[in-house]
């Protein structure tokens, strides 16, 4: 298969970046797309230019590193597909791709398709765990969990982090996995001592750090990997909302009221 | 009064305050329009001026919706502009290349819409309210009002023109609101959705069915 590639280069954080095209010859259609980028790179170098920055791991669509908008979509037109996960047999022969990196403004690129997202890594320190004391595990059945709720929890806990959602909302903003890394926590009983206090506080890190406000567009919802339900960016309303109306402020010393 | 502080602050917070001044204005939508229609039943004349009657005689509950319409507007404007602003600057290069795969037109122009339907409403109080942009207005007979002010085609034209423009941001806000204050459920959402279209599409064909009425005369 034949393609016009169409990437966008930029060397670095400050300075200007524009697509570059790139025709790409026989290219298999079993290859991934990163392959083909790998075949690009190699041939970019064996002509002594500098190669194309961008970000995979696994390859096998559970680590949520690798992430590229193509044509116009976060993870391309496949849907439940991470970029990794997006073969060429799914492009028609002779077309036009265009990669860009994802955009938003708290995922500034770092060099061509390379942006950085650590924003999300900050949000996930300001709450997105339990408080644990370690040892040995306790006993499975000690802490029954129906099997409604933990179906739902994990449908949440799919979420990889890739930042597609944000990359592909209008607004810039990363409600759908903060909701979703809010609520896999919150729908277990490991998460409730916190469930609260962790809405309160990952919101509260998601506003800092600069993320937009969500207009319910359903654009994350499309795009996304795993298939995240905006239902889980109303269940952190909730959890929110509680937050703020409900939960008393911590008193310094324990005891009754 | 701290908790107060934070929601206001917060982006959900905002958004809740949207969904709440959004679900006033979209009341007054339906009850303006229920009101209005009856210029549309047998004997319209006597009908709508006796219902402004009933209005103006009842001042406290007259004057107590205006206020409360006035304050959710102000709110729904202040806060659509400091959301507008965040969410401009959370993505601040667009793509060279963008397709959408679910957002629908409605959702994507809520600030295009809204800013629009703002500027109708001045006009429109102008207009049939107050009278001011009214080539014959008296403000005792509503129904006479309402036949010279919509016997004037462009006056007309604009108001059919701010009616599909408020379907479309019905359609989005009617179910977007219960969104926003964390109402979502997989088996009520998709027909709430639907529902939201459906009632969009009815309110606009209802209130521009007056202007119409006037213009072919079935009205006068």
């Amino acid at each position: 298969m034949n393609f016009t590639l169409r990437i966008w280069r930029q060397k670095g954080p400050a300075s200007p970046g524009d697509l570059v095209t790139y025709p790409m010859k026989d290219v298999s259609p079993d290859m991934s797309l990163l392959e083909m980028l790998d075949g690009l790179n190699e041939r970019l170098i064996a002509e002594g230019q500098e190669p194309i920055a961008f970000e995979s791991d696994c390859r096998e669509g559970i680590c949520g590193v690798c992430g590229l908008t193509i044509n116009g979509i976060p993870h391309g037109r496949r849907r439940s597909t991470t970029t990794c996960q997006l073969h060429m047999r799914m492009f028609e022969d002779g077309e036009e791709i265009t990669i860009e990196p994802f955009r938003a403004g708290c995922f500034p690129v770092v060099k061509d398709l390379v942006v950085d997202r650590r924003a999300f890594d900050r949000i996930i320190a300001s709450g997105g765990f339990i408080s644990a004391s370690t040892g040995s595990a306790p006993e499975a059945n000690s802490l029954p969990v129906s099997k409604k709720m933990s179906d739902r929890a994990m449908d949440a806990a799919q979420c990889i982090g890739c930042g597609a959602c944000v990359a592909s909302c209008p607004n810039g903003s990363a409600m759908l996995f903060v909701g979703a890394k809010i609520s896999h926590l919150g729908l277990l009983p490991q998460g409730q001592p916190e469930r609260y206090d962790r809405a309160r506080k990952m919101v509260a890190q998601m506003d800092r750090e600069g993320f937009g406000a969500c207009t319910n567009t359903g654009e994350c919802e499309a795009v996304c990997p795993k298939d995240i339900s905006l239902e889980f960016i109303a269940r952190m309303f909730r959890d929110y909302l509680r937050s703020v109306f409900v939960e008393r402020p911590e008193s310094g010393a324990g005891g009754g009221p | 009064m701290t908790w107060l502080r934070s929601l206001w602050q917060s982006t959900i917070g905002k958004k809740v305050v949207m969904a709440v001044t959004g679900l006033i204005l979209f009341g007054f939508v339906i009850g303006h329009l229920l009101g209005n229609m009856q210029v549309l039943l047998p004997d319209g004349a006597r009908r709508i001026n006796h219902y402004s009657r009933f209005l103006h005689e009842n001042a406290g509950l007259l004057w107590g919706a205006r206020a409360t319409l006035l304050i959710a507007l102000i709110l729904h404007l202040i806060t659509s502009l400091q959301l507008t602003l965040r969410n401009r600057k959370a993505r601040p290069e667009p793509y060279r290349v963008k397709r959408w795969r679910e957002a629908s037109y409605a959702s994507r122009t809520m600030m295009l819409s809204g800013p629009i339907i703002f500027f109708y409403i001045v006009y429109h109080l102008a207009h049939l309210t107050t009278g001011q942009a009214h080539p014959d207005f008296n403000p005792d007979d509503v129904y006479r009002n309402l036949v010279i002010g919509f016997g004037v085609w462009w006056a007309s034209g604009a108001y059919i023109v701010a009616q599909i423009l408020i379907a479309m941001h019905i359609s989005h806000g009617a179910w977007s609101m219960f969104q926003s204050v964390g109402l979502n459920h997989p088996l009520y959402t998709p027909p709430l959705k639907m529902l939201a279209r459906v009632l969009a599409i009815g309110i606009a064909a209802g209130y521009i069915s007056i202007p119409v009425a006037v213009m072919t005369g079935l009205v006068t």
